[in-house]
């Protein structure tokens, strides 16, 4: 599946490992919770770096501690409805200052992009065929925020009262 | 009012152009209607029963002349005429075509209006009291919070995929004029013992298939910590409200699940995260927004209170209206003028483009060129000279809109029903023309006093049947429309659910049943008793036993 990051499109370095499929020995892989749970020490020791997949009914707690050793943190949505990743998103950043990739999957619609952008999220698994142009004008679609967010984009109210001072 | 500045208008130009290209996509069918109905309804956008209805935000209820002249273009050049006037302070049109909804809110811009998030599972037009700013009894003007809200509120990058709609109300008075308790926040400007102001904040309000009354959840919030708690408040909801049952994803059944105590305790965790970080409201920021609810430049001649009791001598119709339809104002010598939009026969909330310039007109003679829209389906005029009731009066008598039936029987609050609506299991316009004409006698309404009947075509309540001293629910049975009654509703600080009375009524009985509630009423009350007063006294039986006489006696 293709992978945006910071809006190119690149080859995924990073392989989903199903819950019932062995993890291979070597290459950055990304697992299920349960997984990250049981096997912990082991996926640490690898070579290669490993991230974790997060359902969308997970909270950021389940990995608050684990943060350092976390390359990636893949936020699921099981419906493009389910906006319960956007607020996970920005309290990895935001709360727990996590600097590392947060990766959008599952159902997600080009018009959400900029909101995930917003949110924290640097990376989504796209749908074959969508372009670096479809993020472009997604993410650039607007150009005023009201709200400060993980992306820290200087919002209305800053402009307002920054071009007074 | 407020005016928006470069950057609100940059905003709102932008999500013009943003929502012309997802129409763009849809019409080259680049995508499904499935994947674009969730980008419509972020824009107001719906499917109705035989066409689009295009739903217009109004914030707070506050309306220019220069808006409402574009409303009326808009319904002339796009609709059919006319527009309905919403019980959340909007507007909707029920006749665009999905081609020209770019073009509409590109027009919006122009006038520094827009959709955004007038449906979808967001955050919703805040509502506020139709009298702010001029009422006697307000700790404070609301609408500066308001706006300051509304502007936080608008795409939203955290919340605007929620597992509901969700509603806000806020009011400066503590006489609600905006059935604040119902709502998922409702926001209740307070002064401490210190004699600072800042907001006593309930959440978990609502109306639909479960009816519940908001709980405090804080006592007494600051002003300067009103968006970080709201974002509080919407964090915990977005994470833990469910989204596996639509009739269970309200906030409301989230606060009943975990309890007051619970939720209170993980919004305030939350909270205390992020209260001193960027949300922090600046007093500066507060002080720009409220520059613009300044008090306008009222004259300061006083009253000729002797000249306005020579017409109401002279014209009784004048002196029902100046009595019923006229409220006090802060300021000697003016009032405040409510607009019925509850013509006798007619429904509710409907204006046509005509009406709408002619208001606009009307405003801009009398009221400063300021128009309010309340929950309650009127409009209001709230700066007008106690000198010029006299022949607005006249003026708003012409175009109908000067019948003295504020919060009277006639004064009803109807949702569109079956007759537009996909959702509706029954009509209730008609139902509401059949009892406006039942009691059209104005004098027999004057005598009933203070009586709210609201009326819902389907169980999810937009007609507000829960809170109406007389509440009618539209059901289906079989094939035919039955209307379920419900009494003892209020959506006040007192708020209370109505009770439902017993088991439904044909289309044809209904009307006869409002009258039977009415009567009875009539008969038991005591002096100066309202109908919710009597209610409240006696309780169901009464009711019930003219209602359902042969039930009562056989059980008897």
């Amino acid at each position: 599946m293709p992978l945006l990051k910071n809006g190119k499109l690149i080859d995924d370095p990073w392989t989903h490992v199903a819950d019932e499929v062995a993890v291979p020995t070597s290459g950055p892989v990304i697992v299920g919770l349960k997984r990250w749970r049981e096997e912990r020490d082991a996926l640490i020791k690898r070579k290669d770096p490993v991230g974790v997949r997060l359902q969308s009914d997970y909270a950021t707690s389940d990995v608050a501690d684990d943060l350092d050793c976390l390359g990636v943190i893949a936020l699921a949505f099981p419906v493009f409805r389910d906006g319960r990743g956007f607020t996970l998103a920005r309290r990895l950043r935001e709360r727990y200052g996590y600097k590392g990739e947060i990766r959008a999957i599952g159902n997600v619609l080009r018009d959400q992009y900029l909101f995930m952008q917003r949110c924290g999220f640097d990376a989504l698994e796209v749908k074959e065929g969508e372009t670096e142009k479809d993020w472009q004008k997604a993410t650039g679609a607007i150009s005023v925020f009201y709200q400060p967010a993980a992306d820290g984009k200087e919002t209305v109210s800053q402009l307002r009262h920054r071009k007074v001072s | 009012m407020y005016r928006y500045d470069p950057l609100d208008q940059r905003l709102v130009d932008e999500r013009v152009e943003q929502f012309r290209d997802q129409v763009a996509r849809r019409l080259r069918g680049e995508i499904t209607e499935d994947e674009f109905k969730p980008l419509r309804l972020m824009n107001g956008l719906y499917i109705q029963l035989h066409a689009y209805m295009l739903r217009i935000s109004i914030p707070y209820g506050m309306l220019s002349s220069t808006q409402l002249r574009k409303l009326a273009h808009i319904a002339r050049k796009y609709d059919r005429g006319y527009g309905h006037f919403t019980t959340r302070q909007c507007i909707q049109f029920n006749w665009p075509k999905l081609e020209d909804t770019p073009d509409i809110l590109a027009e919006l811009a122009e006038v520094e209006m827009h959709a955004i998030q007038t449906s979808g599972n967001s955050f919703r037009n805040i509502t506020a009291d139709q009298y702010a700013g001029v009422s006697a009894d307000e700790i404070e003007d609301s609408r500066p919070y308001a706006e300051i809200i509304r502007q936080w509120g608008a795409l939203h990058p955290e919340f605007s995929y929620l597992p509901r709609k969700f509603k806000i109300a806020l009011t400066g008075s503590p006489n609600d004029r905006t059935a604040a308790k119902f709502h998922d926040i409702a926001i209740i400007l307070k002064k401490n013992d210190l004699g600072e102001h800042g907001f006593e904040i309930m959440i978990g309000g609502g109306q639909g298939r479960t009816p519940m009354i908001a709980q405090t959840v804080r006592e007494f919030l600051p002003r300067h910590d009103l968006l970080s708690y709201l974002e509080a408040i919407l964090r915990i909801y977005n994470l833990l409200g469910r989204r596996d049952n639509i009739f269970k994803a309200k906030l409301k059944i989230l606060v009943h699940k975990l309890g007051i105590d619970e939720i209170q305790k993980l919004i305030e965790d939350e909270w205390n995260q992020i209260k001193d970080g960027p949300l922090k409201l600046p007093e500066a920021e507060i002080d720009r927004v409220a520059a613009h609810f300044q008090p306008l430049p009222y004259e300061t001649a006083e009253a000729d209170a002797k000249e306005l009791e020579v017409h109401k001598f002279e014209s009784p119709a004048f002196a029902r209206w100046a009595r019923v339809n006229v409220a006090a104002h802060k300021k000697p010598g003016y009032a405040i003028v409510n607009l019925s939009l509850k013509p006798t026969g007619g429904v509710p909330g409907d204006a046509t483009a005509e009406q709408m310039d002619a208001v606009a007109e009307l405003a801009d003679e009398y009221s400063f060129g300021e128009i309010r829209v309340t929950h309650e389906q009127n409009l209001v005029f709230a700066h007008v000279k106690q000198s010029d009731l006299f022949p607005l009066w006249r003026a708003l008598d012409e175009i109908g809109f000067a019948t003295p039936n504020l919060s009277l029987i006639g004064d009803m609050i109807c949702c569109p029903g079956l007759d537009y609506c996909g959702l509706a299991n029954a009509r209730s316009i008609p139902v509401a023309e059949r009892i406006g004409k039942r009691f059209a006698d104005l004098d027999r309404q004057l005598d009933i006093g203070e009586l709210r009947l609201k009326i819902s075509g389907c169980i999810n309540a937009c007609g507000h049947h829960h809170v109406g001293h007389i509440g009618i629910l539209g059901v289906e049975r079989s094939g035919e429309e039955y209307y379920q009654i419900t009494l003892g509703g209020n959506p006040a600080m007192d708020a209370s659910i109505g009770d439902i009375v017993g088991p439904a009524f044909s289309s044809d009985d209904v009307v006869d049943a409002v009258e039977t509630v009415v009567t009875t009423y009539v008969e038991l009350r005591e002096k100066g008793e309202r109908f919710l007063d009597t209610y409240r006294r006696v309780g169901q039986d009464p009711f019930k036993q003219k209602l359902y006489p042969e039930k009562t006696n056989a059980a008897a």
